[in-house]
């Protein structure tokens, strides 16, 4: 068993072949359900990534080479593959991983139901992606899906056939995968910690996770809500529900889709934050600047995140303005409470710039951009005049696209090593980083630019006004010189499971517990465990004794047994040139 | 649990009575979890009606066809039963902590047989009422609601029949019986919803 996450890395032939790919479909191992996660959600976002390059052919010149509904349809499957089948997976492959192996746990608290929450995942994926076969093709309506544009009313030109009703059917399925997936992690971190590891010492990466799984768990709810309205309204209900020909509101589904699909931004960006958080710990080599204030500042972001939805909704006419306006200012609060928090523990760090920490420095440039253009957006004026441009494109992929993509890579860089014994390669890391940045600024500013000066989103061609072409030519080779860097990256991961140089336990000097085992874990996770008398446990171990002795130095030395932890507090300059 | 050598601590007399004096397991928190994720499903669903409701040019049925009126004997009378057998449920999880496994099977059989009448009479209801799910915003709501409701009894009957035969084979003592308390706190949430948002709603909202 112990061996066999090295599976991924030597050949085996004949019979033995068979015993290993039935042990991976019958796994109940959080570790493996989290590497399954991970190689599902990175060929869905690598099929996902496709489809925008299609999108950036055809729109790199005036003309068109596809049809509008092929485009409808290659928008929309871009919007939903890259949202439910890469970024909200792939921040559950992370969960799974590494959150039972931070808080020192055997598995998740209820393994069956993990392995379930994938296999359900899988199916929806597969589901809907297949819905390019049905008749009348695939899901045309955008990723948000709003009716009456996803019902037959009579009015639409070609209305959405079988392939919408897959694609509801599917995400519905992802939601109850989701579901499962967040009363499992919130009972492993409420449950399952080992014992001295209170809440106030829990990694930052498993605080966002437990917050995370609370927004799953109360918001993924009513999706399932609206899209089994949208399903029944499709197939019986003639309407009733979205269509104000039959009695319904188009506007009923817009609050119940956005009551998730905001919260949803925040399950897909607060696990990066949450990488983040932790490869700073490391690499800077300090503990990160105000623990508390990061926990609380998250806490605030996901109970923000629950009044917030109508901002998507301005233009509507059917919101209430100043409530929706303010609330979604104070996002910027706790949000740049974690900024200043990143940049400060970075300040006079003793930094080192591995992959990883370069990808979560990237991060941060890309959440700036990101965070102020919803500023922009939060006020109404504003959005008046930039709603349904290309601003919102570039907006949005710069937040919950990029900026957690970067942190999920930088996860990938930084547990790669963990989870296969080995080091990724730094020097095509390295190439991976600047190609991809360069490429994603191209993409998402010109897109920026284009949106202030008018161009509409989800269209498949558009007038000559003077700069749009160029622009629009510097986006899509912005595309494929990130695709070109993600091509890097996947020869990397192959690469370096292959040829990789070989990681010990603790390759990167961590501070939390999942340095503390072996790589790859054991089945069992954890042969002994440290003591855990601060947020950072394997740092006491490496330093404690040393800095027990140091008089700038309070560590707190397990009698202060009250739960509240965080004892260790910055070393001061005599003791960081030690660290 | 593993508890069991240390004296137990003075426990909530809510908490107590809900799920025992035991720690509680990691299983009856998964349930406690899973059940607000419920309540958010119910609300979407019942947020939706309000809207339409709130909102319409016509509430009624667009067939001509009657609503189903709540004032009658039979749906009083089954809502009643339903909330009612929160009971014995309860006292099937009162059975199975003291170690009582017949007590808890007789409680149980209780449930199944009364939850299935609620079922049946659904059945009927659905049956007799007149207009079809594509009339208006009223009948879908109507069909939606009670659907999704039923489908969770059925649900929970499911679950409970699946340890009443548990029980009959000889699972479940005083410490181990997560299912049945994770059954009955799941069986409180079903009769609850119906008793105070679903039956008033669907049946009186004029």
């Amino acid at each position: 068993m112990a061996t066999l996450a090295g599976a991924q890395t030597s050949s085996y032939a004949g019979a033995n072949a068979w015993r290993v790919i039935l042990e991976w479909l019958t796994t109940v191992d959080h570790k493996k359900i989290g590497i399954m996660y991970l190689w599902t959600a990175g060929a869905f976002g690598l099929v996902g990534m496709a489809f925008s390059l299609v999108m950036r052919t055809e729109l790199a010149q005036t003309g068109t080479i596809i049809s509008a509904e092929t485009y409808n349809s290659i928008f929309t499957m871009h919007g939903s593959v890259m949202i439910f089948l890469f970024l909200l997976p792939i921040g559950a492959a992370f969960m799974n991983y590494s959150m039972p192996l931070q808080i020192g746990a055997l598995d998740m608290a209820f393994p069956r139901i993990n392995a379930l929450s994938f296999w359900i995942f899988l199916f929806g994926g597969v589901l809907i992606t297949l819905s390019f076969a049905a008749e009348g093709g695939t899901a045309s309506a955008g990723w948000t899906a709003y009716p009456p544009v996803t019902l037959d009313t009579g009015n639409n030109a070609e209305p959405p056939g079988a392939g919408m009703d897959m694609w509801l059917v599917g995400v519905i399925l992802l939601g109850q995968a989701s579901i499962f997936g967040s009363v499992n992690f919130l009972v492993t971190i409420f449950k399952m910690r080992a014992p001295g590891m209170t809440m106030w010492r829990l990694p930052l990466f498993t605080w966002t996770t437990l917050v995370t799984g609370l927004l799953i768990l109360l918001s993924t709810p009513v999706l399932a809500a609206a899209l089994v309205l949208g399903f029944i309204d499709r197939n019986g209900a003639g309407g009733a529900f979205f269509d104000p020909a039959a009695g319904g509101q188009p506007l009923l589904w817009q609050n119940l889709f956005w009551f998730y699909s905001h919260p949803a931004v925040y399950i897909m960006i607060l696990p990066a934050m949450g990488i983040v958080s932790d490869v700073f710990g490391v690499f800077t080599r300090r503990p990160v600047f105000g623990y508390r204030s990061m926990v609380l500042a998250l806490i605030a972001i996901g109970l923000l995140g629950f009044i917030v939805w109508a901002h998507h909704m301005f233009t509507t006419g059917g919101v209430f303005l100043p409530f929706f306006m303010g609330a979604t200012f104070l996002i910027a609060v706790p949000t740049g409470v974690k900024m200043f928090n990143w940049i400060a523990t970075m300040w006079r760090g003793s930094n080192i710039f591995p992959t990883a920490m370069l990808f979560s420095v990237g991060f941060l440039m890309l959440f700036l951009i990101g965070g102020i253009t919803g500023v922009f957006h939060a006020a109404v004026p504003v959005d008046f005049a930039l709603h349904d441009t290309y601003f919102v494109v570039g907006h949005f992929h710069y937040t919950m696209s990029i900026a957690a993509t970067f942190g999920f890579l930088a996860g990938c860089y930084y547990w790669f090593p963990k989870m296969f014994g080995k080091f990724m390669n730094e020097g095509l890391g390295k190439l991976h980083f600047w190609l991809v940045f360069i490429g994603v600024n191209l993409i998402f500013f010109t897109q920026l630019l284009l949106g202030l000066d008018g161009m509409p989103r989800r269209i498949n061609d558009y007038v000559d006004n003077p700069g749009w072409e160029l622009m629009n030519m510097l986006t899509t080779i912005g595309a494929f010189v990130s695709a070109a860097g993600m091509m890097v990256f996947l020869y990397n991961v192959f690469y370096s499971l292959k040829w990789g140089e070989r990681a010990g336990s603790d390759p990167w000097e961590g501070t939390t517990l999942e340095w503390a085992t072996t790589s790859p874990p054991p089945a069992h996770n954890f042969d002994s465990l440290p003591e855990i008398r601060s947020e950072r446990p394997l740092f006491d171990l490496r330093f404690g004794e040393k800095l027990q002795d140091d008089p700038h130095y309070h560590v707190n030395n397990g009698h202060n047994g009250n739960g509240r932890g965080g004892g260790a507090k910055a070393p001061t300059a005599s003791t960081r040139e030690e660290a | 649990m593993a508890a069991s050598a240390i004296p137990h601590k003075r426990v909530h007399p809510v908490r107590s009575f809900l799920v025992g004096d035991e720690p509680m397991t990691t299983g009856l928190w998964g349930i406690i979890f899973f059940i607000f994720s419920e309540i958010m499903f119910f609300a979407g669903l019942i947020a939706a009606m309000l809207a339409l409701h709130s909102d319409t040019l016509l509430w009624e049925p667009t067939n001509g066809a009657h609503r189903v009126e709540g004032a009658h004997l039979l749906p009083i009378l089954f809502t009643v039963l339903l909330v009612s057998t929160s009971i014995p449920m309860q006292f099937a999880a009162f059975a199975i902590r003291k170690g009582n496994r017949k007590a808890m099977l007789i409680n149980m059989g209780i449930v199944l047989v009364v939850g299935t009448a609620f079922i049946i009479n659904q059945y009927f209801e659905w049956s007799h009422a007149g207009f079809g799910i594509s009339d208006g915003p009223y009948a879908a709501t109507f069909y939606t609601l009670t659907g999704f409701h039923g489908a969770h009894v059925i649900g929970g009957l499911v679950f409970i029949f699946a340890q009443w035969l548990r029980g009959l084979l000889g699972h479940f003592d005083a410490k181990r019986n997560t299912a049945i308390e994770a059954a009955t706190l799941y069986w409180h949430f079903v009769g609850f919803v119906w008793l105070l948002v679903i039956f008033p709603l669907v049946f009186f909202l004029s």
